[in-house]
């Protein structure tokens, strides 16, 4: 188990810089999940704390140790691939035994060790099979035993569940926060989907454009997003962005004031921000008013697609009772689910 | 019983249904036996040679009217020929050794790493491949005096140690191992000799077979460049040595034959064997070598 730590980050290729100085301070045995879109700069910087991609500037350390001229196998982390990696040409058993060649015990003690790793994924019956004669969530363990067996201090996962089906993807979820429970060794997984980040995570560190936009824990992320990207970004179906002023102490949307905003200049554009699960479909005089556009039956409930002044939202209506499609509805939000955001995009408290 | 009747009955009637033969399918095939026979032709002429007297050399006739394994008794108890065997069989086989070695080292370092000059370097290579080897000859004797290698084995096996053509070929097959195999090596702690002997060449196993194949067959029928580096009789390969049984006065066509003949064995059961990994390895490279 080790700290990570990040100081002052950056990583350029040629002239393009793609991290501009990122700072982040991670705990012993602490699960950080980097969550992103493409190109935000999260699996490069994975990589530089792997040791695979040359540092900038700025520094990285493992364990209190500055570890920006070491080489990858002198960090002591252990790092799974988005692709498995894991040979073709051996047997799990060799594959899960490869990351011990360089280890310095009896051969019995490297058998047992694999055997013990073998075990703890339930691949005791498969040691002796080839990838190939695998499915895609076996190699997976795989991947993950080759890098347990040798019982680094930190481990990076790079998009490992990326290649899984729907079903087996929570299902690995699953055993890697059990594993991470059991071993609480440091873990740094890198992901684009937000649904892992919010269920695998001890912290969630948000990208965007090499930038940190949040670091949070799941819950912090969701109910206090620091930012619209951060807002827009967590959360599925994504939070409904409505254009508002400041008016008299509030915020006026679609012609009704809604919430309570101090520190916002009279007449300052103001974004609303309301989570679907939010904005309920009411019988009753709510928020807002508007006609339905869509709708989509998840079973339990319902997501409606409403228009309101020419602004969609998306909104949560009863499963069993559905409102028409077309009907006039009535969509109501309590105060405390309201999100305010100013002209640059980040929260007004 | 009765249903693979039934299935018979409509194959036949789906025959029947097509109609007559497509006409360009008839002359595909047509051209393609063509093909064949004149590929195959020398080679059925080389065997009956083989077993025919010499007064009955130059009659056409492929089935002898008197045929004969005296030839081959001749040749085979000639302790020339045995000898030109073996130098043939040690200089492929050490050659095919070192250039596979050779070419895989070049073509993983071309492929994967990132250094000053790469393109230069695989373009000079490459460039090599467009001179023909009359035209290389001359350089290559004149090392080889000046290094004192005329008429020695090394001097024979000096110009195929590497090769362009396989330098190439492993370039491309090591683009198809993926990254993260090696950076998952680097991370297990192997140092990058190590990454390419047990991550990376087990995994182009089919080039390599491919390779050795190209090599150790181009070793095998090599026949201009032994003949000019070597003067003893001792240091021939086969395919020079054969030329012997040709002398001014007479030219002993059933000997030649028949060398030729037993030449054409190893090289049989070598494409026989690994002719799945022959196809791969051009349709791969996209040349022939």
């Amino acid at each position: 188990m080790a700290t990570v730590s990040l100081r002052n980050l950056t990583k350029a290729y040629g002239k393009t810089r793609v991290l501009h100085g990122l700072n982040l301070e991670i705990g012993d045995g602490e699960f950080v999940v980097f969550v992103g879109p493409s190109g935000c700069g999260k699996s490069t910087t994975l990589r530089m704390i792997a040791g695979l991609e040359e540092v900038s500037g700025g520094e990285i350390s493992i364990g209190g140790q500055v570890v920006n001229h070491l080489e990858p196998k002198d960090r002591d982390i252990a790092m799974v691939f988005q692709n498995y990696a894991i040979y073709p040409h051996m047997t799990v058993r060799k594959n899960i035994g490869f990351g011990l060649r360089r280890a310095k015990m009896p051969k019995a003690d490297k058998e047992k060790r694999i055997e013990e790793v073998g075990a703890m994924l339930s691949m005791t019956e498969y040691l002796d099979r080839k990838p190939a004669q695998l499915s895609g969530g076996q190699r997976q363990r795989v991947a993950i035993g080759r890098a347990m067996v040798r019982d680094p201090a930190v481990f990076l996962f790079d998009e490992p569940l990326s290649n899984l089906d729907a079903q087996l993807r929570s299902q690995m979820r699953l055993e890697i926060k059990k594993l991470h429970q059991r071993v609480n060794t440091t873990i740094i997984f890198v992901t684009h989907d937000q649904v892992e980040a919010m269920t695998m995570a001890d912290r969630i560190v948000i990208m965007k454009d090499g930038h940190i936009q949040q670091v949070g824990t799941p819950a912090e992320v969701f109910h206090k997003p620091a930012n619209i990207f951060v807002a827009q970004f967590i959360g599925a179906p994504s939070m409904n962005l409505l254009e508002g002023r400041a008016k008299g102490q509030g915020v006026e949307v679609a012609g009704r004031k809604i919430a309570r905003a101090t520190g916002v200049a009279e007449g300052a554009a103001v974004t609303v921000g309301i989570r679907p699960d939010d904005l309920l479909v009411t019988e009753e005089a709510g928020s807002f008013e508007g006609r339905i556009t869509v709708l989509e039956p998840l079973g339990s409930e319902t997501l409606a697609y409403v228009d309101i002044g020419g602004q969609e939202v998306v909104a949560r209506a009863d499963g069993r009772n559905p409102p028409a499609l077309g009907a006039v509805v009535q969509l109501s939000v309590a105060p405390e689910n309201l999100h305010l955001f100013g002209a640059d995009g980040k929260a007004i408290r | 019983m009765s249903e693979v009747k039934a299935s018979a009955n409509s194959l036949m009637q789906a025959r029947v249904a097509k109609g007559p033969r497509d006409p360009w399918a008839v002359l595909r095939w047509t051209l393609l036996a063509m093909g064949a026979i004149v590929m195959v032709m020398p080679i059925i002429y080389m065997l009956s040679a083989s077993i025919k007297y010499p007064f009955e050399m130059y009659d056409l006739n492929i089935i002898p009217k008197e045929p004969t394994f005296e030839n081959y008794t001749y040749v085979l108890s000639d302790g020339r020929f045995l000898r030109w065997f073996g130098n043939s069989f040690l200089i492929a086989t050490l050659t095919t050794i070192s250039a596979v070695f050779f070419d895989a080292l070049v073509g993983y370092a071309l492929c994967k790493f990132q250094f000053r000059g790469r393109t230069f370097v695989f373009i000079a290579i490459l460039s090599t491949l467009m001179i023909p080897t009359e035209m290389l000859v001359i350089p290559w004797y004149l090392m080889s005096k000046t290094f004192g290698w005329l008429d020695s084995y090394w001097g024979i096996m000096f110009p195929g140690v590497m090769t362009a053509f396989g330098t190439f070929l492993m370039k491309q097959f090591f683009e198809t191992v993926p990254d993260d195999f090696l950076e998952a090596a680097r991370i297990d702690g192997l140092n990058e000799f190590q990454i390419w002997w047990s991550v990376a060449l087990p995994l182009v196993t089919p080039a390599l077979s491919a390779l050795a194949i190209f090599v150790f067959l181009g070793n095998w029928t090599a026949f201009l460049w032994p003949l000019i580096v070597t003067n003893s009789q001792d240091l021939y390969t086969l395919p020079v040595g054969l030329t012997t049984f040709s002398v001014e006065q007479a030219v002993e066509w059933e000997l030649i034959m028949t060398g030729a003949a037993l030449a054409t064995i190893p090289t049989l059961i070598v494409f026989l064997l690994f002719q799945r990994y022959i196809i791969r390895g051009v349709a791969m490279a996209g040349l022939k070598g």
